[in-house]
């Protein structure tokens, strides 16, 4: 079980305002793609969940565990902002692989040093999900001879490795050559059939469409619109919305 | 004076440079390290502090600090230099009663130490927030990140550099002579106005030479080594 409540999350970055009350539920096994317009907080708000970054005011909960409360006033320690990360998985846009180990140590870092196993079984389990991204020739290759599709999905493989209950992408396919995007989104579309909880930040509007059960629309540091992708891109209700949804036609 | 003897002559001048080379090296290369993280420190006055005190240590000669910790103590505290100090691994040295090597190791260490922590802290910094934050939303701890994710991608960045200072360091040694300790150069000088052999003291440049091509075969085959990954 792992349904996301997320209220009313506000992140400033001094001056700035960046999140502005932003709530939404997420059920287990949904997908959800935030689109929205470059600075409009997609970033900052994948960050928070992951908790690189605090927000200054909200709750964050999975189930009825409160991961996060702004108002309890109680400072996470380290230990606990640890064991909260682990219910969230990044993939950041631009992969950010460990490059002095092979894709299989990718893979099993993390998990060896936070003990999940024995070495074998994270072994074994690293190369179902290495095997499940496509990749299987590659494990013992560096992240300098992959392709920028392949370092990807590499990612995907090693935030997969500790299980965690929501899997957040963040633009995964904006740092790819247009030809490798295709692999990438596969991969992604595959997890959403094999039942993964997933939060996907992207500009592709096509696979938003095709793969989403919720699209959220940003803008300036609010959700503007929420609904399914028919809603959105058929039956846009804000003027924003449908400004940004012909902006992005045209850009095609 | 034959060849040979002037050889072996010169050789005991040039253990002494290597004893300041290696207790430099294994002295500095570690200090060098807490003296990088305060000048990152989040805390200001020990990062202004550790600055100052880099700026002030690589700013002045090192012949200068030689002299500092060599007349300090008896200028400040009193105590007498002491050129009698028994130090007994320095009788393999030729020089068992020069207590006055160790201001001139302290020297080095500590100029050293400063030029490796820059080294260090040029590496640590140029590593991408990206590969940390890999690491934290993973679970990891900021030490199992830094010892596990970083730390290996720090070393290859900083073995150039570090390179080239280790190969300044060997013929840096031969300031020592400025307090008369008989360094290989000082040996040799020794022979030109005691025996009117002045080659003597360019063929002291073969022994740093060969040290010199040494050391690059060796630290060539640490970048090598290194080679297999991109960072
Ligand atoms: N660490 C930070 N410090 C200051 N401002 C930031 C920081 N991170 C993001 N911002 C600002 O927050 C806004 C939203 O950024 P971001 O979340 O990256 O948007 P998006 O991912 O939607 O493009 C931008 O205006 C950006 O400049
Ligand atoms: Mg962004």
């Amino acid at each position: 079980m792992a349904n996301l409540h997320i209220k009313d999350i506000y992140k400033n970055f001094g001056k700035t305002e960046v999140l502005k009350g932003i709530s939404f539920t997420l059920n287990e096994g949904e997908v959800v793609s935030i689109i929205g317009s470059s600075g409009s907080g997609k970033t900052t708000l994948l960050r928070c969940l992951n908790f690189l970054e605090t927000p200054d005011r909200g709750v964050i909960s999975i189930d009825d565990k409160v991961l996060f409360d702004g108002d309890a006033n109680i400072k996470l320690d380290d230990d606990e902002i640890r064991e909260n990360r682990l219910h969230f998985g990044l993939v950041f846009q631009s992969f950010n692989l460990f490059p002095q180990y092979s894709v299989l140590e990718n893979v099993t870092l993390a998990p060896k040093l936070l003990k999940k196993g024995t070495n074998e079984d994270i072994e074994q389990k690293a190369k179902q999900l290495i095997e499940q991204v496509g990749l299987t020739e590659k494990a013992d290759s560096y992240p300098c001879q992959l392709s920028g599709g392949q370092q990807q999905r590499v990612a995907i493989a090693r935030a997969l490795a500790l299980n965690p209950d929501i899997l957040c992408f963040d633009e995964p396919t904006s740092a790819l050559d247009p030809e490798l995007t295709g692999e990438v989104l596969r991969v992604i579309k595959e997890l959403k059939i094999a039942g993964r909880t997933m939060i996907v930040v992207t500009h592709e509007m096509e696979f938003a469409k095709n793969v989403s059960d919720k699209i959220i629309f940003m803008a300036d540091g609010i959700i503007e619109e929420i609904g399914t992708p028919q809603e959105i891109f058929e039956n846009p209700k804000s003027e924003k919305t449908k400004h940004f949804l012909q902006n992005s036609l045209e850009r095609i | 004076m034959t060849f040979l003897q002037v050889t072996l002559f010169l050789w005991e001048g040039f253990k002494l440079s290597l004893l300041i080379f290696a207790v430099t090296l294994l002295c500095g290369a570690p200090l060098g390290l807490p003296i990088a993280f305060c000048s990152m420190s989040k805390f200001k006055p020990l990062k202004y502090i550790t600055k100052v005190f880099v700026w002030i240590v690589r700013g002045i000669p090192l012949m200068l600090q030689i002299f500092i910790f060599y007349y300090a103590p008896g200028l400040v505290l009193n105590i007498p230099i002491s050129r009698n100090i028994n130090l007994f691994f320095l009788k393999n040295f030729g020089i068992e009663n020069m207590g006055m090597i160790v201001p001139v190791l302290v020297a080095f260490a500590i100029n050293y130490a400063c030029y490796f922590s820059e080294i260090y802290r040029g590496g640590i910094e140029s590593i991408s927030q990206g590969q940390y934050e890999a690491g934290y939303v993973l679970g990891l701890t900021k030490f199992q990140v830094f010892k596990n994710i970083v730390l290996k991608q720090v070393i290859k960045r900083i073995v150039p550099p570090m390179s080239n200072e280790i190969i300044t360091l060997i013929k840096d040694t031969a300031l020592a002579n400025c307090i008369m300790l008989p360094e290989i150069i000082m040996k040799a000088g020794e022979l030109a106005s005691r025996e009117m052999l002045v080659w003597p003291l360019f063929y002291t440049g073969v022994f740093y030479l060969v040290f010199v091509g040494l050391l690059t075969i060796i630290l060539g085959r640490v970048e090598k080594k290194l080679d297999y990954f991109k960072a």
